[in-house]
């Protein structure tokens, strides 16, 4: 969904979410809507100001009592929509989620650079996740130091792909993608290079103060010193909405 | 456990306690609690652990405590014995619950690690330690890797606070939510 300036005309609808009934412009999303109403979802991948992949699930919501879930960032608010965002099933989706994501690759929140900021971290605890119930996967994968101000560790990615989409959307400069599948997905810079021998990358620092874990982080940080500041991204996106 | 009744009637809480592949620091944490100790004391029994110096795990125990993952065969065996003598068994630390750093050597083949900690980085005599040592597991495993666990405290350590919270709630017959006073990391 790209970024469009605001139209001056858009309808509005009403909806019921968790049994309040609200109002909301027609061209929003559920995650929005439960954002500006303090309805909280957990979420990984969204992020106000870029575009919607609705790839972690975790905003997963049930609609019109239907089985089908909906994730709420991919979803437009609808007439007389009624929604449910916290379930004893959505819970338990919610929680397997984070549990699969500790266990596919290396998360040390004791020994990471992120502790204590890190929003993987956050969520495990606003979900419950008190432990991992499947085995843990124990793959190590590799961490790239060349750049000389920042780090990416791959043992730390939950592959929310935030970071491709500031660099294309916001900067401009699309130094990262995506490569591989399953297991073996990750994301890479300049098709693969080592970050340090990018072209593209301006070292303007955007994918690592919007990763939400410790995947990407300045250099020279120690455990628990790597403090994001996501503010710039707001700003960005809505100056260049109001257009 | 969650029945609204108090863990033990009367009579005082037994609590059995070990470490296993763990610094020791989610003990000391326990000790941090300091002079709440005191009343602690009053409703619990500490029938076996590094705190105390009984040497032996009684057969029945009514609260069991594990820190530190599953390494080594005798953390394996502790581990078990613990399980089959305790009521209700709780992981105490991010070792216990989910590896945590003695893990951070699974990515690596078992015989690659021994090479690097006792040849590799060794000047003089460099030795496989064999005797009166237990043998390494393959993989460290979380201890409800290898037995059921009731209760998970994880924190790295967790804060004496969320101890304290956990252990009154226990004894007073209720069950802890330990998300709402720890995390992974804490």
């Amino acid at each position: 969904m790209p970024i469009r300036a605001q139209q001056p005309n858009v309808s509005v609808v009403t909806l019921n979410i968790d049994g309040q009934d609200l109002s909301a412009r027609a061209d929003e999303t559920i995650i929005e809507v439960c954002r500006e109403n303090k309805i909280p979802i957990p979420s990984l991948c969204w992020m106000d100001g870029l575009s919607v992949v609705g790839a972690c699930r975790l905003c997963v919501v049930e609609v019109d009592g239907g089985p089908r879930l909906q994730a709420a960032c991919a979803t437009r608010v609808r007439e007389g929509m009624s929604v449910q965002t916290n379930t004893d099933k959505l819970q338990r989706y919610r929680r397997t989620l984070v549990e699969l994501l500790f266990a596919e690759r290396n998360h040390v929140c004791s020994v990471c650079v992120s502790n204590g900021h890190c929003e993987l971290q956050w969520l495990a605890q606003k979900c419950g996740v008190d432990h991992v119930r499947m085995p843990y996967r124990n793959t190590g994968y590799s961490v790239d130091s060349s750049h000389e101000m920042f780090r990416v560790d791959h043992n730390r990615c939950v592959l929310c792909t935030r970071c491709v989409r500031v660099c294309d959307e916001i900067e401009g400069a699309h130094t990262w993608d995506v490569m591989g599948r399953g297991s073996g997905c990750q994301v890479v810079t300049d098709l693969a290079k080592p970050w340090g021998e990018s072209d593209s990358c301006t070292s303007c620092g955007k994918c690592v103060q919007v990763c939400p874990t410790g995947a990407l982080v300045k250099q020279g940080t120690s455990v628990g010193e790597m403090v994001k500041d996501q503010q710039f991204l707001s700003i960005l996106a809505r100056r260049r909405s109001n257009r | 456990m969650s029945n609204g009744q108090p863990m033990s009637k009367g009579t005082r809480v037994t609590v059995a306690t070990t470490w296993l592949d763990g610094c020791s620091g989610c003990h000391m944490s326990f000790l941090d609690m300091d002079e709440r100790l005191v009343d602690l004391a009053e409703q619990i029994d500490i029938v076996y652990s590094p705190f105390v110096d009984a040497k032996e795990l009684p057969e029945q125990v009514d609260l069991g405590i594990l820190e530190g993952s599953i390494s080594n065969e005798e953390d394996l065996h502790k581990a078990r014995e613990f399980r089959a003598r305790c009521k209700v068994l709780l992981s105490l630390g991010d070792c216990a619950v989910n590896g945590n750093v003695p893990a951070m050597r699974n990515p690596f083949k078992l015989d690659d690690v021994i090479e690097r900690a006792y040849r590799d980085n060794v000047d003089l005599n460099p030795q496989i330690p064999t005797e009166g040592v237990p043998r390494l597991l393959a993989t460290v495993r979380p201890v409800h890797g290898v037995v059921d666990v009731d209760i998970f405290v994880p924190g790295c350590p967790p804060q004496a606070d969320a101890i304290h919270y956990v252990l009154t709630e226990l004894i007073a017959g209720r069950t802890p939510d330990p998300s709402q006073v720890t995390r992974f990391g804490a």
